[in-house]
């Protein structure tokens, strides 16, 4: 019968009109992002970053800027340098996160947040002092350790020891951070032998 | 006593909301009758191919994701495929199965978009159809952002594999979509292709005859709605299409209606593979070098596949260096545009933009 297809569309369409909807309304709900969410704020560890720059050597497009000073650290001893500025052009980072993957200490994560709207493009500029003052909500992305350990990013914050491949940072500057039997090992071996390094 | 009239020229686009991006047309109209076209493209152009080659190897997924912007999972596989043979690297096989699952699901994404376009173009869906689509969409959308972060640009794929083992909480989604979505696709077939006003308006308008479609090297849905078993899945099977079963779709009225009800079909062997991925799927390593940084010896590699909009590849030469020397995109979508002339000429002027929406291109990738 010419028109049984159409008649078939309208029960289609009532159906779908009885089904609780799909939408939500954004402000006042919101949905909950995944753990590898790539968000916007970046999340920095000051305590975990040489100042190797791998991060500004393999973004794809250049955004990010370290300036480093190797007189303010004990560089000889394989120790970091000072950084004295880490910018990074959010106003045109494309949050790819090939930045985060290239990090080899785990120092720099995605952030959580995606509302960044602001009223200025200098502002969309971070900052070494945003970085240090933010609050820190590492993305599990590229950071298997995260989401293993049941980690909410959204919420919970993370201190820098806990976001590291390995539990412990294994730094000849942090020695208190270096369990016992690994310090004497260290110590009875010599020089501390930078091929060992975490990358 | 007669009329005098004359031929007009339109210009339709380039900020028309149904030309998928900003594609231009000068059309020239006799009365209602469309006597010639003529498409502007350019409009939407970022040198992609040029800001390859200043990259590094890896750098490059980056861009992909940028270029067909509904399906950049199969941007990403075609790219990192052509790496692969180029470095001459194996890629694990829960590699491959993750890569497969995943472009699969953007094939269903992207077919879903392309079908709910249509119907938007039809007019009168574009509430209901394209909105039913779009919802369907978005449970995969999802499911790209549990395994890597991102719902459009992915950057899933590395050289060598996935960049990640898929989380814990993505099986559980993957195997509540592949069990519903086939009612959602059958509710889509009665909602749509039962309905005579779509049959109506679609079929035997703009035919594409199988010799027309082989002479312009239309690859995809196009050239498989007009008859041509032609399918690089099957043909020259890539990743893990070799270890699983599905039939290629042909129509044989290569029409409006015949192109769209190809991609439905697709969809059903889509999920098919993913069952059959998802069932043989093994735990073990998804990436073969965690490296960045490449050095491949010179010389050139292109591997094709079979993305949603047709035949994909990228044409790599290497000079030695961590950068490419050359990358050639072949793309499926600005091919498809080959045809467009011979498929408007002597149809009407609402039949253009209904043709514009069965050919499922996209501006991102024609202009690249």
């Amino acid at each position: 019968m010419y028109g049984s297809g159409m008649l078939k569309a309208f029960g289609v369409t009532l159906q779908n009109f009885l089904r609780k909807p799909s939408t939500v309304q954004y402000p006042e709900e919101r949905l909950q992002q995944h753990p590898r969410f790539r968000g916007q704020e970046f999340t920095w560890y000051e305590e975990r970053c040489t100042g190797c720059a791998s991060c500004a050597k393999y973004c794809p497009l250049g955004i990010i800027k370290i300036v480093t000073d190797p007189s303010g650290g004990d560089y000889q001893d394989g120790g970091s340098y000072r950084i004295d500025q880490f910018d990074i052009d959010q106003a045109r980072c494309m949050y790819c996160g090939i930045c985060v993957e290239a990090c080899p200490y785990d120092a720099l994560h995605m952030g959580t947040r995606f509302e960044a709207a602001t009223y200025s493009r200098e502002d969309l500029v971070i900052t070494i002092d945003d970085l240090r003052a933010r609050p820190k909500h590492p993305s599990a992305w590229f950071r298997p350790q995260l989401a293993k350990e049941g980690f909410d990013p959204f919420t919970e914050i993370a201190d820098w020891r806990e976001v590291g491949r390995e539990t412990y940072f294994w730094h000849p500057k942090r020695p208190e951070m270096v369990p016992e039997d690994l310090a004497q090992k260290a110590s009875s071996d010599g020089d501390y032998d930078k091929s060992q390094d975490n990358d | 006593m007669s009329l005098h009239t004359e031929p007009v020229v339109v210009n339709i686009g380039p900020h028309h909301p149904s030309t998928h991006g900003v594609f231009r047309m000068r059309v020239t109209f006799d009365g209602e009758n469309v006597q010639d076209v003529e498409p502007v493209i350019g409009y939407l152009h970022r040198g992609t191919e040029k800001l390859a080659e200043e990259r590094q190897y890896s750098q490059v997924i980056t861009l992909t994701d940028r270029l067909d912007y509904v399906a950049s999972m199969t941007n990403n596989q075609a790219y990192v495929l052509s790496c692969e043979k180029l470095i001459d690297i194996e890629v694990p096989d829960r590699g491959k199965y993750l890569r497969t699952i995943a472009a699969e699901l953007q094939r269903v994404a992207s077919h879903l978009v392309g079908v709910g376009f249509f119907l938007a173009e039809l007019g009168g869906f574009g509430g209901t159809a394209l909105m039913y689509c779009f919802r369907e969409r978005e449970r995969i959308l999802d499911m790209f952002e549990m395994l890597c972060g991102a719902r459009i640009t992915v950057s899933f794929m590395r050289i060598g594999g996935v960049f990640q083992d898929a989380p814990e909480e993505f099986w559980p989604a993957l195997r509540k979509f592949l069990d519903e979505m086939p009612g959602y696709a059958d509710e889509l077939n009665k909602l749509i292709f039962e309905s005579e006003i779509v049959q109506a308006r679609t079929k035997n308008v703009s035919v594409i005859s199988a010799d027309q479609a082989i002479d312009a090297s239309l690859t995809g849905p196009i050239l498989r709605a007009s008859g041509v078993p032609w399918d690089i899945r099957a043909a020259q099977p890539y990743d893990a299409y070799d270890q699983v079963k599905f039939d290629v779709i042909t129509a044989q009225g290569g029409d409006n209606f015949d192109r769209f009800w190809v991609r439905m079909l697709e969809v059903e062997q889509s999920l098919k593979i993913i069952e059959q991925c998802y069932r043989d799927i093994r735990s073990g390593p998804v990436r073969s070098t965690t490296s960045l940084l490449f050095r491949p010896s010179p010389g050139e590699a292109y591997v094709p596949i079979e993305a949603p909009k047709g035949e994909l590849g990228f044409y790599l030469v290497s000079d030695g260096s961590i950068a490419p020397y050359r990358c050639k995109i072949r793309s499926p979508s600005f091919i498809s545009l080959t045809l467009f002339k011979e498929m408007l000429v002597g149809w009407k002027l609402a039949d253009i933009i209904v043709s514009l929406g069965s050919l499922d291109f996209n501006m991102g990738e024609v202009d690249r």
